[in-house]
């Protein structure tokens, strides 16, 4: 039971936002928060400060209570397997003091005006709704104390709550929140309600953590049953009366154009409705009038075939003939970009990022020098639902059923490019067979909503084969690290410079998410630190993948740290701690020189923790989870023998400090088999729900064991080589349970407000394998995937 | 032409081209949205069904061999969800976006019906064709070995199926007894 408080009306208050209470029809209230001050909390996390201010006032939370002691909680973001429609709602009920068995979360549609943000990246919502969830739970439940006092002629102080109930105890009185919610939504005069209520907001006392009873306890997913009973949630179920079938087909070689093809011959093959050529919409023009790049992550040029049934248009699909016009990237290869690559390294980069110290005087008088180039590939992102996207275009309006982890600029995407007016366009947000980044872009959305448009009045569900979701995503990038960095005679990592390059447009443009900060660990820690940058020109298309950037810029920086270790003579957890209490520098870095570019993270991926805009890290949480998860794995205790070893690595990535141990056997014909991972994180003072909290965790290091073991996308003559998944070379090879080892989670807590865990425990287990198979083998591996290192030993 | 076969014990009859895959014919035709599609080539097992007990790839069953097949699809795994597999599940709270658990489920049904007490080894076996993109797979394992539990009779359940079971406890979902939370030292 929480004590009652007092409303109070003391603070200065920020008149732009506000609470609404209001009566329900049929009894009850609804409490919906107004709060201009998360989008602003979310724009500083994300190093974006110029849009913070809204013109309407938004609410960020909406709960409903009813005369049958019913919750109803709505749920604004895109649930993704985040579990984020169970967690957040969790904060809200504890607060307000009930019992979860009387809560009910439902999705909230696509509806900015009255959600403010919704979106699923960035391992954001956590940190973004912590403080404002909790207020409002607090805030429902005064009202509703309140409520209770002026019933029964009492001082508030008398009063306290548990479960969904106001309990009166000297005159041993109690009374449901259903029935108080009625007169709890009268109690505030309207005309006073902005003020009061943002006060209270602000002066409430919120639950001693002691005192949680919701917050920090076991809750399984909220639709986990539906799940395992087979039931519809996801955007691929979504069907109605009438609803048609479509596939679209593009050009294999990235953004080329379907010049003719044999559409009469198509439209006469079984079922098949409908079948046409849309085009590319003409760029955009620029402030200046000048037409703006083409946009690859809109609608691009294809073959739309409608049908009565998916397999049917399938079916037809097979007899279809395009002449394609393939563009001017139909020469990219996998292979020129490393060659490209290897002759910029020995040029004059791009651009400089930061320059800290000498490193060239340093360098040259280091008395260890390592130099080492470090590769990562494209890979895919391939959630298991493949994209799709139901819509119906009707007297000029045009509505949508889309599993998209950005629906509003999924919706901006449509208007732009279809001319249909934001207030025609109604958006439902579906459950997401996996995200990972893939659904931050909305090309599938746009090629719905672009081919309903075209057969007005009937709804078509277009879904995407996988071979059309390997050969079409927006791949994480590639990179390169060109380092050279050296120890002095005390094994004391004096300088270090990276030459980092990855694709773009064109050489002086990155791709989306393909840049680097300048923040990333270890500038900062080291006196002379140079980081520079080159773009390889490219048509293949890219965005964020988990942890993006860090995903790759972790496997890069660790490993070479353990070589550098190596030549200090140093044990790689000792020369880490001693990297953590080298000199920091104080001073913000430098603003990135060389302009086009900008942070990685765009597609709405560059929250907090997005190499760019990420804020520098607190090198004294980095060094408390690295030292528990030494202690934890027993490092530098244990006698491992020959062919099997031990790799440590950390990163700091979406507010989240992981360190990760994993114990891996390399057999003597070069078969990896990872036995163990150890992974401490700290992502402050409460883990909201712990059940869920592990199997992210979990699912999280798997996957960057499953990046670094056997992942890659290759290209050959402007397209992609790999077509679905298997486990040949020329597949994309996801993780299967035999290679699945156990990976021991413990959170680290620590007093720092909670921050989000979509994404940070992946990059360590990339680099922490690599290290690991380096100590059983000798082997140094840098080129992922592991797949394509020859680890033969003995 | 028409093809009658069985579908979760009741006589159905469909008549669709005669290649299309087992399951179109179940999600499109028949409005079963439960068996996913995932890669249509037999892959990742996200469609799998039960063909006379025996966990099969419904993309890779074209419906004219099917004249007479008693199939089996997760609607049809228990009449109230409370199959022991559908019970572990929630109560280790298997899924993260859970595409693929009906998949894993019917992989692992067929399991235990042959193997009433597998071993790690019998289950990555078993599932090796069932990908779990969230990588759920230590608590997929766990939750095998858990309905092995509740099939035998063996342990009564703890509360679940979207309640809080009280203050964070230490009970493990992979075995081993530890706790999940540190203090800052």
């Amino acid at each position: 039971m929480a004590t009652s408080v007092r409303i109070s009306t003391k603070k200065n208050l920020d008149r732009r936002g506000f609470l609404r209470v209001s009566s329900i029809a049929g009894g009850g209230m609804m409490i919906a928060v107004y709060a201009p001050e998360l989008e602003a909390m979310a724009a500083k996390l994300s190093g974006n400060t110029k849009n913070t201010r809204r013109a309407d006032y938004t609410p960020n939370a909406f709960i409903k209570i009813t005369p049958d002691n019913i919750i109803t909680i709505t749920s604004k973001n895109p649930e993704i397997g985040q579990g984020v429609k169970t967690h957040l709602s969790m904060v809200i009920a504890d607060e307000l003091d009930v019992d979860w068995k009387d809560v009910r979360i439902v999705q909230g549609d696509h509806n900015p005006a009255i959600y403010g943000g919704q979106g699923a990246g960035g391992s954001t919502a956590t940190p973004q709704n912590w403080n404002y969830l909790r207020q409002v739970g607090a805030y429902g439940r005064s009202l509703l104390v309140a409520a209770a006092a002026a019933t029964w002629s009492v001082p508030e102080s008398e009063l306290t709550t548990a479960s969904g109930t106001v309990f009166h105890k000297a005159s041993n009185r109690s009374m449901k929140y259903g029935a108080l919610a009625d007169k709890a939504a009268t109690l505030v005069p309207a005309a006073q309600l902005n003020q009061q209520a943002l006060a209270a907001l602000t002066t409430l006392k919120l639950k001693d953590p002691s005192e949680y009873k919701i917050i920090g306890t076991k809750v399984p997913g909220y639709d986990t049953h539906k799940i395992v009973t087979g039931q519809p949630l996801y955007g691929i179920d979504f069907t109605m009366p009438g609803m048609l079938y479509a596939t679209y087909v593009k050009c294999a070689v990235f953004a080329g154009k379907a010049t003719s093809a044999n559409l009469d011959e198509i439209k006469k093959e079984p079922g098949i409705r409908h079948a046409f050529i849309l085009e590319e919409p003409a760029p955009q023009l620029g402030q200046n009038g000048t037409p703006m790049p083409r946009n690859l992550a809109g609608l691009l040029s294809g073959v739309a075939i409608i049908g009565d049934s998916w397999w049917q248009v399938q079916s037809a699909k097979k007899k279809l003939n395009v002449q394609w016009d393939e563009g001017t990237t139909v020469n990219d290869s996998s292979a020129g970009f490393h060659a490209t690559a290897e002759t910029l390294s020995k040029g004059t980069p791009n651009r400089n990022l930061r320059k800290d110290g000498d490193f060239a005087a340093a360098y040259a008088s280091a008395a260890k020098k390592v130099d080492a180039m470090y590769f990562i590939p494209f890979i895919s992102h391939a959630p298991l639902e493949p994209q799709n996207t139901t819509a119906l275009f009707k007297d000029g309006k045009l509505e949508l059923w889309s599993a998209t982890q950005q629906p509003t600029s999924g919706r901006q995407l449509v208007v732009n490019t279809l001319n249909i007016k934001t207030e025609d366009i109604t958006l439902h947000i579906m459950r997401s067979g996996g995200g990972f980044g893939r659904r931050l872009t909305n090309d599938y959305m746009v090629e719905a909503a672009a081919i309903a448009k075209a057969v007005p009045g009937v709804p078509v569900k277009l879904l995407w084969t996988r071979e059309e979701d390997i050969q079409h995503d927006f791949y994480r990038p590639v990179q390169w690290h060109y380092f050279s960095g050296g120890v002095d005679a005390a094994g004391k990592l004096v300088a270090w410079r990276d030459h980092y390059m990855s694709t773009g447009p064109d050489a002086n443009t990155f791709g989306n998410s393909a840049a680097i900060g300048n923040n990333e660990f270890p500038a900062r820690f080291i006196r002379n630190f140079q980081l520079e940058a080159s773009i390889i020109p490219s048509g293949v298309p890219t965005g964020a993948l988990r942890a993006p950037g860090s995903n790759g810029i972790a496997f890069a920086v660790q490993c070479y740290i353990d070589e550098l270790a190596e030549a200090a003579k140093k044990d790689p957890v000792e020369f880490r701690r001693d990297l953590l209490s080298q000199w920091q520098a104080d001073a913000p870095p430098p603003a990135p020189a060389g302009g086009a570019g900008g942070p990685p993270g765009g597609g709405g991926r560059g929250g907090p923790g997005g190499p760019g805009g990420q804020p520098q890290f607190d090198a004294g949480r980095m060094r408390a989870v690295l030292d528990l998860v030494a202690e934890k794995a027993g490092w530098g205790k244990t006698t491992l023998p020959k062919g099997t070893g031990m790799g440590v690595a950390f990163h700091y990535s979406h507010l989240g400090y992981f360190a990760e141990v994993v114990q891996a056997t390399v057999s003597k014909a070069g078969a990896i088999t990872v036995n163990k991972v150890w992974c401490v994180g700290d992502v402050g003072s409460q883990v909201i729900n712990p059940l869920h909290a592990e199997n992210q965790a979990q699912g999280g290091i798997l996957d960057g064991l499953a990046e670094a073991l056997g992942q890659e996308i290759t290209i050959e003559k402007g397209r992609v080589v790999q077509t679905n998944f298997g486990t040949n070379a020329n597949q994309f090879a996801l993780l299967r349970i035999r290679q699945a080892c156990p990976v021991e989670i413990n959170f680290l807590k620590t007093n720092n407000p909670p921050t989000g865990l979509g994404e940070p425990m992946l990059p360590p287990a990339v680099a922490g394998l690599v290290n690991a198979v380096y100590a059983a083998t000798g082997k140094r591996v840098r080129a992922l995937p592991l797949s394509k290192a020859d680890l033969k030993w003995g | 032409m028409p093809v009658t076969f069985k579908l979760n014990g009741k006589s159905t009859t469909v008549d669709v081209a005669a290649d299309t895959p087992l399951l179109w014919v179940l999600r499109d035709t028949l409005n079963y949205k439960g068996t996913k599609f995932g890669c249509g080539v037999g892959q990742c097992g996200a469609c799998t069904v039960q063909r006379a007990g025996v966990a099969v790839r419904s993309c890779q069953l074209k419906i004219s061999t099917l004249e007479g097949a008693d199939i089996k699809t997760i609607e049809g795994l228990s009449a109230d969800g409370t199959h022991a597999l559908q019970k572990a599940w929630e109560e280790l709270d298997v899924p993260q976006c859970g595409y693929c658990q009906a998949g894993q489920i019917m992989s692992a049904a067929s399991l235990l019906d042959k193997n009433p007490n597998p071993s790690d080894a019998d289950i990555d076996a078993a599932m090796n064709g069932n990908i779990c993109r969230c990588a759920t797979y230590i608590r997929i394992r766990a939750g095998i070995k858990r309905a092995a539990e509740i099939k035998r009779g063996a342990g009564a359940q703890p509360a679940s199926g979207g309640k809080p079971d009280g203050r964070p406890e230490d009970a493990p979902v992979d075995g081993r007894p530890r706790s999940l939370f540190e203090t800052a030292r």
